[in-house]
């Protein structure tokens, strides 16, 4: 029986561009009891389905068409106040980021009470009883104490799980959890996961998860909706899925991943981008990056069709009236060819890192006395050689980032030592620093923080040749920025704009760009591909790799996701509150796992093959 | 003839440029030229516009001095050319009427008569106490009691033909401007201008101009034949002291924020991106400074600089002089005070900024500090700067007149509307009251300050990221 029925629901949304539909025609259930996953990249139109389901559409933003029933009663019927029963009661949410959606000036209980009072119409000693056993069903430890606890005191994880709580407290049929472990660490989404999959079939709710990770799909899904640019293109269950996905984008995305590719090669890559929601589509909406497109699907928008293995697919390939569907799996596995790695490694070590510490002091009292120290880094050591790949891994606060930046000279170390290429700096100093400056770059996770948008791209990429006076000569410095603009996949005529007019992956080749631009041999990348879709993740890590063929350069990959490591790490350093606990060959560690956390960690990251099955 | 440009006049030659290269910069960046855009496709923004800008042109008129050449004495063979002590500016030439057309003392606005009883000589001999005819004052009515509201009406009527007439010359050249732009038929055109379909607001503009032009053009033609805001104590026209005081009020509004901009920005930026004791050193500074009553210390300043201008009278070759040179430096005594507010919200976005990526980025190119700060911070926390110097205007404005009424303000011979307020202290005690010289500062003053709030608003709302709601930007979607 189906709880939430959702039938040709388009949005359009006002905007200076002119009309943006994010939304076309979406028809989806949700049963009870069943978790129904919308799984896509970002921009497709996932967030935006929840914000119509609540009726929570942004400015400008209205409901052209389609109904939306909750246990057979119509939402876009009911009055706004009405409306507003429903939200927190039989309909609840949680969100993306726990920090942001609690608010930090009540405490926990505070915030409980209030949904339970309006929802529930309890008060006093009943609702803080009930608050009680709310926090203890999603798994808090001394529940009658956190109450009084303000969110500040609390970890991410916790605050994901009161969130939760505070979602429950209205009892509600169906649970919209929209990208809820995106902003968790690895450990923490696997128990947040479970808590979900544990709590929605103990009271039988419906759950609608939004995800872009197909990890979380394997492990919690009953059924999958895939969407794409504001379209529903695939229904199926998980079984079929993920034994055969039907839709070409579907078979793309899984060919894109990463995850225990070490020997494929270069990964499988979606050309172009996600078509702007303003355009008026004609024909199917996938068909410019389609492998299998023909003629037919420019003209005529696909109907649904049942695939072979049984799910509901919108593509014309599996039009029974078209004659031989060409259901075609031949383009999609990535090319098999595995590379050669370049043998030309050097025996010395590129970088050495000793005993590196990074101390950050606390200061108390009047007189700014040094009470004790953070300990970000806390003596690590490990070298890494010239066309070599280091991955540094390990959950957020573990002292990965500082590590890197400490490398660079960009915040002082304690103590320790460094050797470059021979050369010895000191990383608790200022001084020395300027002649290893275009030696070492970085490159930085979030592509839309990290260029200046009040500049050119030809002032970003030229801007370290000239700081360093490595090229004064104007016409040269645009030559050289011209050449490096090609190499990294992009136009030279890219230059003359500014940031703001270029895609996520396209800023994170011209800041890959600007590092390249003063030769480097080492680039510290940090997290660089975490802030990306699945497709364009790919087309990054293989331009990555093929620079570090071509240049032979050195990476030291910062990064939390294992399935990044597996594919492009020779070596891994795995770091735990400012130490490295295990550190070893990627094979090695990743196979053979021999510190608590290391297999704490392997065993938290939802996958789709487990590490173990691919050994056989 | 000699022209003069006296210090405040070349600052405010020099701000107009600094604007108007400002402006070219800002249409080169297009992020800029899409703020400013959005800015100008507001309809109260326009508006307002259309009032400052007025007000500048009267402004502008009033800063082009010169000193007219006397007559030569009868019987002086010298061919030498002396020049009156007074200054002329162009304005005081084009209303050469008004301003001549001094009356005795008070009188009431479109009065025939004086204020009050005077003794005077009747023609056949005797004394009584009467009020006498004005001078100029509907001087060319003979039964003024009878015959003044029909001239009255007769001259606005003519007042609004007129209006009517520029407005429609204007409003046609607006829209030829919009028919060449959007290549639309010329009446098309007309018509969205006047609906507001045009991606600048220009409907807000023409309406804005429409409503000057029918209040200013027949107060203009009338003032030539009436006193419209009556006359002071020594019976100048009011009317004309208040177009003459709009440069003061631009000019503190204006030229104070070239004194507090490079404070505030630099100082700001170096607290934020250095930190540390200089951040200390900056913080200490400006909370003192911020801590010492306003008044008491421009109070104190101004009674220093005036001192001081007047051990060195020599400078000066005119009274106009000495009173401009005090009216600078009022400009740097409350620029010097009022830079802290900007500092501090710089080393605020400073702060913020200094850990972004790109400056990391920068960092590990070895970039300088110098460099960082003027390529990576400044544009990028520029918003708070124009926000801060359009917010600021109208309090500067408003600070001159408080100023000059506690008596530590512009020199008592700059005509200016905290002077006016101050000079109406003891004519609303009187009984009948004199009313009509605080009005007029109040109404010119009350639409300098509303029209510059309004734009600020706008701006704020245009170059604010935080401020930004779709349903602002929603607003004007050409369909």
């Amino acid at each position: 029986m189906s709880l939430l029925k959702v039938s040709n629901l388009s949005v359009s949304i006002d905007s200076e561009q002119g009309e943006v539909r994010p939304l076309a025609k979406v028809s989806f259930e949700v049963r009870k009891g069943e978790t129904f996953v919308l799984l896509g990249e970002s921009g497709c139109g996932k967030s935006m389905t929840t914000l119509a389901l609540m009726r929570l559409l942004p400015d400008g933003g209205r409901i052209t068409q389609g109904s939306v029933q909750l246990d057979g009663e119509e939402l876009l019927a009911l009055t706004e106040a009405q409306m507003q029963g429903v939200r927190g009661g039989k309909l609840a949410m949680i969100f993306q980021e726990p920090g942001t959606s609690l608010n930090p000036v009540l405490t926990v209980g505070t915030q409980l009470g209030e949904v339970l009072r309006l929802h529930r119409g309890l008060s006093g000693t009943a609702a803080t009883h009930e608050a009680v056993q709310l926090l203890d069903a999603v798994g808090i430890n001394e529940p009658a104490q956190r109450l009084h606890d303000y969110p500040f005191q609390l970890s991410g994880g916790m605050k994901q799980r009161v969130m939760i709580a505070m979602a429950l407290a209205g009892q509600p049929s169906l649970l919209i959890a929209d990208e809820p472990t995106t902003a968790l660490d690895v450990t923490i989404q696997a128990q947040v996961l479970k808590l979900l999959a544990e709590l929605q079939r103990s009271r039988g709710m419906g759950m609608l998860l939004i995800t872009h990770d197909l990890g979380v799909v394997k492990q919690v899904a009953d059924r999958v909706g895939v969407m794409y640019a504001g379209e529903l293109v695939e229904i199926a269950d998980r079984a079929q899925f993920f034994s055969a996905p039907a839709h070409p984008y579907s078979r793309k995305l899984f060919a894109a991943l990463p995850e225990g590719r070490r020997d494929a090669g270069r990964l499988a890559t979606i050309p172009g981008s996600v078509p702007p929601l303003t355009t008026a589509f004609k024909g199917c909406r996938f068909t410019e990056r389609c492998p299998a497109r023909h003629a037919r699907c420019t003209e005529v928008a696909p109907a649904w069709h049942a695939a072979p293995s049984g799910q509901q697919v919108r593509c014309h390939l599996y039009d029974p009236a078209v004659t031989a569907p060409v259901a075609a799996h031949s383009d999609d596995s990535p090319a098999t060819t595995p590379e050669v790695r370049a043998p030309a490694e050097s025996d010395t070590p590129l970088l050495e890192v000793r005993e590196l510490r990074v101390h950050f002091p606390i200061r108390r009292g009047l007189l700014q006395r040094t009470a004790g120290y953070v300990k970000a880094v806390d003596g690590i050591s490990f070298s890494l050689r010239a066309g070599r790949t280091l991955a540094l891994v390990g959950e957020s606060g573990c002292g990965k980032t500082t590590t890197g930046k400490a490398l660079l000279n960009l915040t002082q170390a304690s103590s320790g030592e460094i050797l470059f290429g021979g050369q010895r700096l000191d990383p608790h100093r200022k001084e020395g620093w300027q002649a290893v400056r275009s030696d070492m770059q970085m490159v930085f996770q979030d592509p839309f923080g990290s260029l200046n948008p009040r500049m050119r791209v030809a002032d970003i990429v030229e801007e370290g040749l000239l700081a360093l006076g490595l090229e004064s000569d104007k016409g040269k410095r645009r030559a050289r920025a011209e050449a490096i603009m090609l190499q990294v996949g992009l136009r030279a005529d890219m230059l003359d704009r500014y940031p703001h007019e270029f895609s996520g992956g396209q800023r994170q080749r011209i800041a890959i760009a600007r590092a390249l631009a003063v030769n480097p041999k080492l680039i510290v990348c940090d997290e660089p591909t975490s802030a990306l879709d699945v497709s364009v993740q790919a087309q990054v890590l293989n331009l990555m790799r093929d620079l570090q063929q071509s240049l032979g350069l050195a990476y030291l990959f910062i990064t939390h996701n294992i399935g990044v490591v597996e594919y492009l790490a020779d070596d891994i350093a795995v770091m735990y509150q400012g130490k490295i606990v295990e550190y070893g060959a990627a094979q090695d560690v990743l196979r053979r796992p021999q510190h608590d956390y290391t297999r704490t960690l392997l065993a938290a990251v939802p996958r789709l093959q487990s590490l173990a099955a691919e050994q056989q | 003839m000699k022209p003069v440009v006296l210090i405040s006049d070349a600052l405010f030659f020099l701000l107009i440029a600094c604007s108007l290269i400002g402006l070219w910069y800002a249409s080169r960046k297009e992020h800029l030229r899409r703020a400013w855009h959005s800015v100008l496709a507001d309809r109260v923004a326009m508006g307002a516009l259309a009032v400052l800008l007025l007000f500048l042109g009267i402004a502008l008129l009033d800063s082009l001095h010169f000193r007219r050449a006397l007559e030569p004495a009868a019987g002086s063979t010298n061919s030498e050319v002396h020049y009156a002590v007074e200054l002329d500016s162009v304005l005081d030439v084009l209303l050469h009427d008004v301003k001549e057309h001094k009356e005795k003392t008070y009188s009431a606005p479109f009065a025939h008569t004086l204020f009050e009883r005077q003794t005077v000589e009747r023609p056949d001999g005797t004394r009584g106490r009467e009020f006498p005819r004005l001078k100029y004052g509907a001087a060319h009515l003979k039964n003024p009691e009878t015959d003044k509201t029909a001239d009255l009406v007769q001259q606005a009527l003519r007042g609004v033909a007129v209006a009517g007439a520029v407005w429609l010359a204007l409003a046609a050249f607006i829209s030829a401007g919009v028919a060449r732009s959007q290549r639309k038929p010329f009446l098309a055109a007309v018509s969205a201008t006047l609906r507001g379909c045009t991606p600048l607001a220009w409907d807000g503009l023409l309406w804005a101009a429409g409503l000057l032009l029918l209040v200013l053009v027949p107060l203009l033609l009338m003032a030539d034949s009436y006193h419209v805001f009556g006359t002071d104590r020594t019976g100048n026209d009011v009317f004309f002291y208040a177009l003459k005081a709009m440069r003061t009020a631009l000019f503190i509004g204006t030229l104070t924020s070239l004194v507090t901009l490079p404070l505030g920005i630099a100082f700001g930026i170096a607290a934020g991106y250095f930190g540390g004791w200089v951040d200390d050193a900056i913080q200490y500074v400006y909370t003192v400074i911020s801590s010492i009553p306003y008044v008491l210390l421009i109070a104190a300043s101004v009674l220093l600089m005036q001192a001081f201008i007047e051990t060195h009278g020599a400078w000066f070759d005119t009274p106009a002089a000495r009173a401009d040179a005090r009216l600078v430096a009022l400009c740097a005594i409350i620029g010097l005070i009022s830079w802290t507010s900007l500092a501090r919200l710089m080393r605020a976005e400073t702060l913020k900024l200094r850990e972004a990526d790109f400056v990391t980025a920068a960092h590990a190119f070895g970039v300088k500090p110098l460099r960082i700060m003027s390529r990576h911070i400044l544009p990028n926390a520029f918003h708070i700067v124009l926000i801060t110097l359009v917010l600021d205007f109208s309090g500067l404005v408003l600070a001159e007149a408080v100023l000059a009424y506690v008596g530590i303000g512009v020199d008592p011979n700059t005509i200016s509307y905290g002077i006016m307020i101050n000079g109406a202290r003891a004519e609303l005690a009187r009984d009948p009251m004199v009313w009509w010289q605080i009005a007029a500062a109040f109404i010119f003053m009350l639409s300098l300050v509303l029209a510059a709030n309004l734009f600020a608003d706008a701006v704020r709302d245009a170059f604010d990221p935080r401020g930004r709601t779709a349903l602002r930007r929603r607003r004007r979607v050409v369909a």
